[in-house]
């Protein structure tokens, strides 16, 4: 590919990420706030993408955007919040977090600027032909050598189910009625009706 | 820079012919819907427009497009305008990595069978954002069953894949085809049954059809997300709707049943006789066959209520594909039958 | 790329543990309702099982395996001994309580087991990623056994806090390790410790911009001041067994984990994090000394001497040297024993409907229960650091580690907010000893706690007359 084009695209993706960043903060909809997230993340996957890391920036979209953010936008239509109280005290605070924030930036520019990691510390990685996987040669490695911190990372994601869990869920509460589709198979004819033999009535005798 | 116009040009055609064909399929889809759905209910259907009612889905598509649109006053409007566009794009995005034969296929990528993944999981928003903007009760009620039976369903269906993926050896959709030749018994439909069943549910319920068609569910919530929706919106809606039945028809028929393969392939006489017939009309005449399905299901079976789909979901299909990627993991490994050898 | 099946043997403490861990899950689920009492045996039977594989590991020669992720030194066998033993008392001392208060029994002793694995994760990590994934197996869990009092709104807000506290350590850890990452290109501690030594000053910046981030995060999951917000809400609003568990082992935990972030992988800029380190130091040993003084509530209390007993053990870490990193790890071992005793103490005093949270409910332990209140003084005499009890042999041994590297001025700080605390750790003998019962009832306890709090108790004082054994222990593991 043009490195113009390969520049082109990363800036359209680069600049998408952020202003939907920002928006993520700014605008008071917490609705709003998610899908700009969401933007956010497929924008991210777009600079992956580029990266030929197509297998993150899959996952990334059909994890993060698909399962994820849609629970989360799911959490925050039920709460059914149209709009935040305004900000108390923003104003009273905004300069002080100015300051803080033009600190942190001009502290970042300064020790992770170009000159400690620029191209002529870091050349830029080889691009791979058409044929290189990035899903199989992260799959070489994942079940080999990074096999203990992947089954860690599995072990993690079992807390947090367990944990989730036990803070949620209460046992069945007494009175709800429910399905048991185990009893309901297992229904047999004769448990529902009785069939009665009995004796035809009587002629009766005019 | 000459070449690189040529290739753009070239694509936007190929695209074209994808979505072209796509866009008729759809409209004569809700044609052959009511037709077959009719003829079970024995009534004739529509047949009033043109040849035995053969332009009624050309009127309709009129009707839909001089609509007015409107749109609610106390609605989210920007929201409300984007989310019939938000779902009816992934599903046309999904198409570019279908193969329609040998060579006939937009984007050959090493990843398509997660790139259709993570396309048909942003189809959901659509939904939710059209229940969340038009304000409305009852539209809110089926972006919320929409969502949870998405999200539980896309669990069962990407385990199904993983037993696909692993048989094939490739995330290629071409790759997957091919790792199927050999005719008929030759297809993943057979050694991976359990996970082409829970495909196809899953898939169904993917799509909101019935009998999962809770969001809809005109009985009880009237229209379910897109009841504000009129004109064209509703129609994009509609589309995308039969476009993502149309997708999971071409995945199951990619991912179990061959592909462009002939199913004649390796039997003696009938396999040289059919050897001309192009790939793409299997796999048209194959994708037909899933789209009877899903009429056929349609009219056969009364709706889920909501607890019963979670329940099919979470308790029954999940469970059974884990169990069958293991299996799939011996049969791989013992290099059982003509699949795995 | 060539791989081979990674050597398992040093790993199966671990392994025996996350195996068990399963094995009571689902026996929980089916047989927890008939049998009460199965999730405890199990689980402390598997602490056992996992000590005496460990115990089996001791003297093994320093091993790496999993592709240099995993370490079994000298260093995670005795740290693991000793997490290991302290979570068997902490499941012993709260097994009353947990009946008692009804916590979900099974969720408790699976979610407490998964934070002791972390914790043997985190004590053999040699490289960050299994660092961090062992410290977050080590605070999810915890995360969650906070909240376990579902209906408490104090334990929900404690958990909130400590949640959001912890994902923000965790955070700034990460972005750390990411400088220290993106300049050496590597994750492992050897090969990051050799590029941080060879980096030119001119690209030293970014690691110390790393470094502080670490250190941030370190501090944040220690408690130490400034970072020490969470720890009096956390103490406070858990329900006491978990807060027991709390301020017990993973403090062990968090000083290897400081001690292979800092010694092994940047030894190169001891300089820098020890300024940083004495920074934290000092403001954690002035402000947990003085405003334990304010407090009313024990657990509190106990929080804000947690935040000061934090600020001494990270003195033997700024020393710099091998015996003052022994001096810490003998520190640490001291105190999770002394804060596991005086927290047991307030399991035992709760009583169904009553939890034991003031200093004035210890008023008259003495004449409730005169043996208890013995215990109770030993380790209050510990904490404080009086002679002959252990606590005074371990701020010994920092103090004389300070020293040593010619850092005078801070044992001498050190020494003077010592004697400052003791008064509040006297505070509570005065109550017990001097002040009359409310509530004259006799406090008592099944067997088994008695037992252990006796131990508990004796250990302290014995520590304290001979200390040369476990002094020797945690020298050997450095000087070795």
């Amino acid at each position: 590919m043009d490195l113009l084009v390969e520049q082109i695209i990363f800036f359209a993706f680069a600049g998408m990420t952020v202003l939907a960043g920002a928006v993520v903060v700014a605008v008071r909809n917490p609705v709003h706030s998610v899908l700009a997230l969401v933007v956010a993340f497929v924008a991210s996957a777009g600079l992956w993408l580029l990266l030929e890391a197509e297998f993150l920036a899959l996952v990334l979209i059909f994890v993060y955007v698909g399962a994820v953010m849609t629970l989360f936008l799911f959490v925050v239509m039920m709460l059914n919040i149209r709009e935040l109280p305004s900000r108390e005290g923003f104003v009273r605070f905004l300069p002080l977090a100015l300051f803080a924030l033009a600190a942190i930036v001009a502290m970042m520019v300064f020790v992770i600027g170009p000159q400690h990691f620029g191209l002529a510390q870091y050349a830029i990685p080889a691009h791979h032909g058409a044929d290189y996987s990035n899903i199989r040669e992260l799959g070489l490695v994942l079940y080999t050598h990074d096999v203990y911190p992947f089954e860690l990372a599995a072990v993690l994601l079992l807390i947090a189910i367990i944990a989730a869990i036990s803070l949620s869920f209460r046992g069945r509460r007494v009175g709800t009625r429910s399905q048991v589709p185990s009893a309901q198979i297992a229904v047999k004819s004769a448990d529902r009706i009785r069939i009665i033999k009995m004796a035809s009535e009587p002629k009766v005798k005019r | 820079m000459k070449q690189d116009i040529l290739l753009l040009i070239w694509t936007v055609i190929k695209i074209v012919a994808i979505v072209l064909p796509l866009i008729i399929g759809v409209a004569y889809l809700t044609m052959a819907e009511r037709k077959v759905i009719s003829y079970m209910q024995g009534r004739i259907g529509p047949n009033r427009v043109g040849f035995g009612g053969m332009l009624q889905p050309i009127a309709d598509a009129m009707k839909l497009l001089f609509k007015e649109i409107i749109i609610p006053r106390v609605s989210n409007r920007y929201l409300f305008l984007i989310a019939p566009i938000v779902s009816f794009v992934p599903a046309l995005v999904a198409w570019a990595v279908i193969p329609f034969g040998p060579h006939l296929v937009l984007a050959n990528i090493n990843a398509g069978v997660l790139f259709v993944l993570a396309m048909t999981s942003l189809g959901v928003y659509g939904v939710l954002m059209a229940g969340w903007s038009s304000n409305s009760k009852y539209a809110m009620y089926g972006a919320m069953r929409s969502a949870a039976q998405t999200v539980s369903y896309e669990i069962a269906m990407s385990f199904a894949f993983v037993g696909v993926l692993m048989a094939a050896g490739s995330l290629n959709m071409q790759n997957i085809v091919v790792a199927q030749s050999g005719g008929f018994w030759h297809w993943y439909w057979l050694p991976l049954l359990p996970l082409f069943v829970v495909y196809w549910i899953s898939g169904v319920a993917e799509t909101n059809r019935a009998p999962f068609d809770v969001a809809e569910g005109e009985s009880e919530i009237v229209a379910g997300f897109h009841i504000e929706y009129s004109g064209i919106t509703f129609a994009l809606f509609f589309l995308a709707e039969y476009a993502s039945m149309i997708l999971i028809s071409a995945l199951a028929v990619t991912l179990f049943m061959g592909g462009w393969l002939s199913p004649f392939q390796g039997i003696p006489v009938l396999g040289a006789w059919f050897a001309w017939v192009p790939g793409l009309v299997w796999f048209v005449l194959k994708l037909c066959f899933f789209l009877y399905l899903y009429l056929w299901m349609r009219a056969t079976f009364p709706r889920y209520r909501y607890d019963q789909i979670m329940r099919l979901g979470w308790k029954i299909l999940i469970p059974v594909t884990l169990v069958w990627i293991v299996v799939t993991g011996a049969l791989i490994e013992l290099h059982v039958g003509p699949w795995f050898s | 790329m060539t791989f081979t099946i990674p050597n398992f043997i040093p790993a199966i403490p671990e392994i025996f543990m996350l195996v068990m861990i399963c094995v009571i899950l689902m026996t929980d689920l089916f047989l927890g309702k008939r049998i009460k009492s199965i999730a405890y045996s199990l689980t402390q039977l598997t602490l056992i099982g996992a000590f005496l594989l460990t115990m089996h590991q001791y003297g093994m020669p320093k091993v790496y395996t999993f592709d240099h992720m995993y370490v079994l030194d000298k260093l995670a066998i005795l740290s693991k001994l000793a997490i290991l033993l302290v979570s068997f008392f902490v499941f012993l001392y709260s097994r009353e309580y947990i009946g008692m208060t009804k916590l979900p029994r099974g969720e408790y002793h699976i979610l407490g087991l998964f934070a002791v694995l972390g914790m043997m994760v985190l004590v053999s990590a040699s490289n960050f990623l299994t660092l961090y994934l062992g410290l977050e197996v080590l605070s999810l869990p915890l995360y969650a056994m906070v909240a376990l009092k579902r209906d408490s709104g104090v334990a929900s807000e404690a958990a909130m806090k400590y949640f959001v506290m912890g994902a923000l350590a965790s955070g700034m850890l990460l972005y750390g390790l990411s400088m220290l990452y993106g300049v050496s290109h590597s994750l492992d501690f050897t090969a990051v410790a050799k590029v941080v030594s060879e980096t030119s000053p001119a690209h030293s910046l970014i690691l110390i911009f790393g470094l502080v981030f670490i250190i941030a995060g370190i501090a944040f999951k220690m408690g130490a001041a400034p970072f020490h917000m969470w720890v009096p809400d956390v103490y406070d609003g858990s329900p006491t067994s978990v807060t027991l568990f709390i301020s017990s082992a993973p403090k062990i935990a968090a000083l290897i984990m400081a001690y292979r972030l800092l010694v092994e992988s940047a030894p190169g800029l001891i300089i820098q994090w020890q300024h940083v380190l004495m920074v934290i130091a000092v403001l954690s040993i002035v402000l947990g000394n003085v405003v334990a003084i304010a407090q009313s509530n024990i657990k509190r209390m106990l929080a804000y001497s947690s935040i000061a007993h934090m600020g001494y053990m990270l003195l033997g870490i700024i020393a710099g040297t091998k015996a003052g990193y022994a001096s810490s790890l003998f520190y640490v071992f001291t105190y999770s024993m002394m804060s596991m005793g005086a927290f047991a103490m307030l399991l035992m005093m709760s009583k169904s409907g009553f939890e034991a949270e003031n200093i004035e409910d210890l008023q008259g332990l003495n004449s409730r229960n005169p043996w208890y209140a013995l215990m109770m003084l030993l380790i209050m005499f510990s904490m404080a650091g009086i002679p002959p009890a252990v606590g005074f042999f371990a701020k010994l041994g920092v103090l004389e580690a300070v020293i040593n590297a010619n850092m005078t001025w801070l044992a001498i700080v050190a020494l003077i907010f010592a004697i400052v605390g003791a008064y509040y750790y006297l505070r509570v003998v005065k109550v017990m000893y001097f002040d009359d019962p409310k509530d004259a009832t006799a406090v008592t306890a099944p067997m088994d706690m008695r037992i252990a709090i006796t131990i508990n108790g004796l250990a302290v004082i014995a520590l304290g007359l001979f200390p040369s054994a476990l002094i020797g222990l945690c020298r050997n593991v450095f000087f070795g």
